[in-house]
């Protein structure tokens, strides 16, 4: 193909067809959207896939190591015997199975974090980016939530309230908010100067149209990719949390609570911490390339900058 | 140049005020209430109701406010509800190992990522540039605490070079404080160095093209003096302000990083006060770091003017 040629494909007007098929050819992206499928299979398949019980206490059963065989009895009297694959903790649960069932909480978390954090911050940032007289006050306020780091911020909301999924969330959105109005702000004060934007003014369109027609197109490519990222970043302070005992509760199977129960005894058993340490390490990476490979299609100025 | 310092440091004030409004009253608007927490589950009414008085907890949200505010300015930071001690005295017991630890860690961040940064960028496409750019995407992906579980396995339990957890001060013995400091700084250091040599590689690579390269490459300069005094120095700005802002990545990592080796410093501080609940404590080391980090950001500022003299305030 000639250079003319592509540089035209290149200028042409992007299409979610065209989009696609370029993210489609990019093995980053091929490997993070297959990872975090698994992930996602994983998660609703969990039942399953597994033939214990992710909370069943069996004390006869303690810290077995990964591969030992258990004998299961069914209702019927009938015996079978049955693999712990990745063996069990300390308290005779199948580490397999707490595995594969914390896959739920943290898609959940990285998910709705994401979803959250970029509507709260959409809304917030569009309308200090357009009203002037707001901008002062709110831009302080998320300067003051920034000047927190992250992880603390989260520590600290999260011990406000009884431990539990819904305060998780809310932990760690609130300071992944500033980030996202900053964001959208920037793109509001660079589009606001834009022409058509001018036009849109002088032939008197009302502000609510004005902002959702003409202005939030354009931050949503950007948008996008910062969602890929808190998506991951939701993941990681998650695991973090419950590991530090601040998070959902300890007999929730979550990757960071199976890790915090593995740690007492990770010298002698350190499968209890490695396992979900894989599958927690493999997802954030799985949707960090998911979240590079959309950098590069979708905001390709971002791609000189970092 | 000291009038700029001087400005920069009264508009922090505002941000500083809105970070105390904020910790106050995230942490006084609880559910638990500290009274009955630290009375414990044997006393009457009576002795909550004292020990509520005494807090002043009994108090409008408002004057607990300016109370407390008033208190900081004098350097006290209350008493602490859980370690029955003043918030200042447990802080400056416990800032010790943090500091070691963070210090050691930027020095190994430092020390690891700018030169990979600038060979990758030299040698850009190559193995080295792959694997640099690939391990700054595993840092970024792999949680602290999987690091430091992985190198204790390997350093301290399967090879037993080092101590697997534990913190020796200074004092006991240099030998026995680097020991127990090199696995925390190096699982600290991962993310950071990610960081630093994404960073360090892109702003190299850019002014990499420009003319004054090719004219020192073409006045025969050996690759080393190019790279060192021509490039690393012109893009020494972008660097520099990604250390300060992975500042923040770095207090959060000092937390999770302190839990993991049983360090006692303030992360570990940090989530045992979170914890018990124990509000002083919480706001006390919230601030804190928070003060750091604007304060750090703001050396970094003032950083710019030495490291590019084009830059003038």
């Amino acid at each position: 193909m000639s250079t003319a040629a592509t540089a035209a494909i290149e200028s042409a007007p992007p299409t979610v067809e065209g989009v696609t098929r370029r993210l489609a050819r990019d093995p980053t992206v091929v490997f993070g959207v297959a990872v975090f499928a698994l992930m996602c299979v994983m998660a609703l398949a969990a039942p399953w896939l597994t033939a214990f019980d992710p909370a069943a206490i069996d004390p006869v059963a303690r810290n077995k190591t990964p591969g030992s065989v258990a004998v299961m009895r069914a209702d019927d009297g009938s015996t079978r015997e049955v693999r712990h694959w990745m063996g069990t903790d300390s308290l005779g649960r199948d580490v397999a199975s707490r595995v594969a069932y914390g896959a739920r909480a943290s898609l959940i978390v990285g998910v709705s974090v994401a979803v959250l954090a970029v509507a709260i911050g959409l809304a917030i940032g569009l309308l200090t980016g357009y009203l002037r007289w707001l901008d002062g006050l709110v831009m302080r306020i998320m300067d003051g939530l920034m000047a927190i780091p992250a992880i603390l911020l989260a520590i600290a909301l999260v011990s406000l309230s009884s431990a539990g999924l819904a305060a998780v969330i809310v932990a760690i959105v609130v300071p992944e908010v500033p980030r996202v109005v900053r964001l959208v702000r920037s793109v509001v004060l660079s589009v606001r100067e834009e022409p058509y934007v001018e036009a849109a003014i002088s032939v008197g369109t009302p502000t609510l149209p004005l902002i959702l027609r003409h202005i939030l197109p354009n931050t949503l490519p950007p948008l996008i990719v910062q969602a890929t990222y808190i998506c991951a970043t939701a993941i990681l302070i998650e695991a973090i949390l419950s590991f530090l005992g601040v998070g959902i509760p300890p007999e929730t199977p979550t990757w960071g609570n199976i890790m915090a129960e593995g740690r007492t005894l990770f010298r002698v058993y350190p499968h209890n911490v490695f396992y979900p340490g894989i599958f927690l390490a493999l997802s954030v990476l799985a949707v960090n390339l998911l979240g590079d490979g959309l950098r590069d299609t979708l905001d390709p100025r971002m791609r000189k900058r970092l | 140049m000291f009038t700029y310092i001087v400005r920069r440091l009264v508009a922090t004030i505002p941000v500083m005020a809105i970070v105390a409004v904020m910790v106050f009253a995230m942490l006084r608007l609880t559910p638990g209430d500290p009274a009955s927490i630290i009375a414990g589950a044997a006393a009457t009414s009576q002795d909550v109701a004292e020990i509520r008085t005494r807090l002043g907890l009994d108090r409008p949200i408002v004057s607990q406010f300016f109370i407390w505010i008033g208190h900081l300015l004098g350097g006290d930071l209350g008493e602490s509800f859980f370690f029955k001690r003043q918030v200042a005295d447990l802080v400056l017991d416990r800032v010790g190992p943090t500091v070691a630890l963070s210090t050691m860690t930027i020095l190994w961040s430092v020390l690891i990522a700018v030169p990979l940064g600038v060979v990758a960028a030299w040698k850009q496409g190559s193995w080295v540039d792959r694997v640099v750019m690939g391990f700054s995407v595993l840092g970024f992906s792999v949680p602290v605490f999987v690091i430091g579980y992985v190198l204790i396995y390997v350093f301290a339990i399967k090879l037993s070079w080092l101590p697997v957890q534990g913190y020796q001060p200074l004092r006991d013995g240099l030998g026995g404080f680097i020991g127990h400091l090199v696995l925390p700084s190096l699982t600290l250091s991962v993310i950071y160095i990610a960081l630093i040599a994404r960073i360090t590689r892109t702003s190299v690579l850019e002014v990499l093209s420009e003319d004054y390269i090719r004219t020192a490459h073409a006045k025969g300069l050996p690759n080393r003096i190019v790279l060192m005094r021509h490039a690393l120095r012109n893009a020494a700005v972008p660097i520099v302000t990604v250390i300060g802002i992975g500042i923040a990545l770095l207090i959060g990592g000092v937390v999770v990083t302190e839990s993991v080796f049983s360090i006692p410093g303030l992360g570990r501080l940090t989530v045992d006060a979170v914890l018990a609940r124990d509000y002083p404590t919480v706001q006390a080391v919230i601030l804190l770091f928070s003060v750091v980090y604007v304060l750090l950001n703001l050396v970094v500022d003032v950083a710019y003017t030495f490291l590019d003299p084009r830059i003038r305030y």
